[in-house]
């Protein structure tokens, strides 16, 4: 391949990390914010189909994208509240609830949206930060999807408000010891709801970006697993929402690989390419897991890697 | 007043909370579907005629209620050890491939001999699979959950990337799929060719394998001295460890066995249904498997009447489609109804008889008691 070709395939992956990084990055917050409060929400995965059709819908019949968005926040709220309350009842495990949500959002929304599949949305508009430079190959890689910077905005937020606030504080002792929320006369259910909920919501950003941004359309195949990756991410970043950040850009970039390969005319083992988040995710799990203590930066109540 | 559990208040709610919890399903369904504008009581006519309402149906119902007796294995087993296990979708996709690739590499098989060796194929494939998540937890402490998730999801690309590529059947054009399997090595119905009018009609023999499974895994579990093992592992690991009980070999070896069934269902469907390994392999049956297993409360034993339940909800979605013109994912939707109640039904095991009625409508029970 000649030296234009890498350059077009390294533009690709970049503009393609963003693209295909954002929905990781508002899930992972999501999931970052829930397990900081000591539960894991497999759920996430019906959350993004979920809120992606809702926001599809929202989108489509009032003709903003923007509605469409807090539509989606909306719904994946919703659903993650169900997760919450659920998970507040004795005796009900959390990794189990989440795979019921995984069925019932994605259910749910392949239902509702049978009659969205063929419409076309108004899209989230695209900030061109490549305008610079006269290339379209350039231009087209830094166009980025409006949502990217109020996901950075929302990264720096979560990590000032879970280190300088009150709330924060509240909600990393209920992750880290319930004992002492509770001596401290907090319920630790209602923290743990509120959190999940508000982890819900920002996951339902990333799925408003899946089906209004890229791809841009709404089908069932939308989601594959992102809201499982991120949970996986989220690990890989040792709960800090800025290094969410990061990891959610190396994980667009990787499952960018597939498609800018294929941009540039090198169609074989697509689904492979494809594959490499799932596998880049085990194998960073496998080098940062240990059976034998538990991982740094891990909140207690999690009852993760022990 | 505090009243004391009797004997049969276990059994009794082993029956009554799953039984509950899907009346509460339905209803929510029912409910949903109004909102629609169709009627609940014809969804629930039709769910139940699509079901068991004549013979065609109940064929229709065990065929579809065989895979997913072997799935909800593949959760189930590992779940006694204390693992939650749902990559059982990967590992059937797996079971499918191994069955339908083998003949590539030993042309010369045939016979019942080919089809044993197909099928263990399959078996072995899926088995390996979801042994590695076990692996990964027992040696690396990888969360098996979100590790056999993963597993799934490459284990789906690796199926596409082989049979829409190098081993691609020139033939299948608009369906990419591998070469069919050969007619002496294919599932043959249980009644042969005799039984088509009756309620086996073209069942095939996954019927009789997942039965037969479910039998021997629950005779394991309670009979033998290494399904105790297992138990105890899931009750506690740490006390297994200490005296003794290989718990690593155990806990792999649940997941080993779980994946084998699930990867022998994905080989069924290739001998049985479809020929080949294509995309219609991919239907979803390896997460139906998943709630089949926890209404069944991971026991062996109740899995084939679960299982039952389900493939005739997932046989009775095209005549809902048909007929009420409900979308086909009105199945997907009642399932994760059903296991979102199965799950809020387990805070009530054990104290379904101890539930005290609310102050309010307390007195006015006694005064009208006495009254009469």
């Amino acid at each position: 391949m000649s030296a234009d070709g890498w350059l077009d395939l390294l533009l690709a992956v970049i503009g393609g990390a963003v693209r295909v990084g954002t929905p990781f990055l508002f899930v992972s917050l999501g999931e970052c914010l829930t397990e900081k409060s000591g539960r894991i929400n497999l759920g996430l995965e019906g959350v993004l189909v979920f809120s992606a059709m809702a926001g599809f819908g929202g989108a489509y019949l009032s003709g903003s994208p923007w509605l469409g968005v807090l539509l989606a926040g909306c719904s994946g709220a919703a659903l993650a509240l169900l997760h919450g309350l659920l998970c507040s009842l004795h005796r009900v495990s959390d990794i189990a609830t989440g795979i019921a949500l995984m069925l019932l959002g994605a259910g749910l929304a392949f239902y509702l949206g049978k009659s969205l599949i063929q419409p076309q949305a108004p899209q989230i508009p695209s900030i061109g930060l490549g305008a610079w430079s006269s290339s379209p190959g350039v231009q087209s890689a830094l166009a980025i999807n409006a949502l990217f910077p109020i996901g950075v905005a929302l990264a720096g937020l979560l990590a000032w408000g879970l280190a300088n606030t009150r709330w924060g504080l509240v909600v990393r002792m209920a992750g880290d010891s319930s004992d002492a929320a509770k001596a401290l006369g907090y319920s630790v259910n209602a923290v743990r709801i509120a959190a999940t909920t508000a982890g819900g919501f920002i996951a339902g950003l990333g799925g408003a970006s899946l089906s209004l941004y890229y791809p841009g359309s709404w089908n069932e195949g939308l989601s594959s697993g992102q809201g499982l990756i991120a949970v996986a991410l989220v690990i890989f970043a040792r709960w800090s929402p800025w290094r969410c950040l990061g990891a959610a850009l190396l994980f667009g970039g990787a499952g960018a690989i597939g498609p800018a390969l294929q941009s540039v005319g090198i169609s074989g083992g697509y689904h492979l390419f494809n594959a490499v988040p799932y596998a880049l995710t085990l194998a960073i799990l496998i080098a940062s897991c240990s059976p034998k203590q538990t991982i740094k930066g891990a909140p207690m109540e999690l009852g993760m890697g022990k | 007043m505090n009243r004391a559990a009797r004997t049969w208040h276990g059994p009794a709610e082993a029956l009554l909370l799953p039984a509950g919890a899907l009346a509460a399903a339905l209803l929510l369904f029912g409910l949903f579907v109004w909102f629609g504008g169709v009627s609940p009581v014809d969804t629930w006519v039709l769910l139940f005629k699509g079901a068991f309402g004549d013979a065609f149906s109940w064929q229709n119902s065990l065929q579809r209620a065989a895979p997913l007796m072997l799935t909800a294995l593949a959760v189930a087993l590992p779940a006694r050890a204390g693992l939650t296990v749902i990559g059982g979708e990967g590992a059937l996709v797996l079971g499918a491939l191994g069955c339908a690739v083998l003949p590539y590499s030993l042309p010369g098989l045939a016979g019942t001999a080919g089809s044993v060796a197909v099928l263990a194929a399959g078996a072995l494939l899926g088995g390996a699979w979801v042994a590695l998540a076990g692996v990964l937890r027992q040696w690396r402490g990888v969360n098996e959950t979100i590790s056999s998730l993963l597993l799934g999801y490459i284990a789906i690309a690796l199926f596409k990337h082989v049979v829409e590529g190098p081993l691609r059947d020139p033939a299948s054009l608009n369906k990419p799929s591998t070469l069919p399997l050969a007619d002496s090595l294919r599932i043959g119905p249980i009644m042969g060719s005799a039984g088509a009018d009756s309620l086996l009609g073209d069942v095939h023999w996954g019927l009789v394998i997942g039965l037969l499974l479910c039998l021997a895994a629950g005779l394991w579990l309670s009979f033998t001295a290494s399904g105790f093992a297992l138990r105890v592992v899931g009750g506690n690991a740490r006390a297994a460890s200490l005296v003794g009980l290989p718990t690593h070999r155990l806990v792999v070896l649940a997941c080993a066995l779980g994946g084998a069934c699930a990867g022998l269902a994905g080989a069924l469907e290739v001998a049985a249904v479809h020929t080949a390994a294509n995309a219609s392999v991919i239907a979803g049956l390896g997460y139906t498997g998943i709630l089949v297993s926890f209404v069944a409360r991971h026991n062996p034993w109740a899995i084939p009447p679960v299982a039952l339940l389900f493939g005739g909800f997932a046989a009775a979605g095209s005549l809902l489609q048909r007929r009420l013109g409900l979308p086909d994912a009105s199945v997907l939707v009642l399932q994760g109804f059903a296991f979102v109640f199965i799950l809020a039904a387990e805070a009530l095991r054990g104290r379904l008889f101890q539930l005290q009625l609310p102050a309010l409508a307390r007195p006015r029970l006694v005064a009208r008691g006495a009254a009469a």
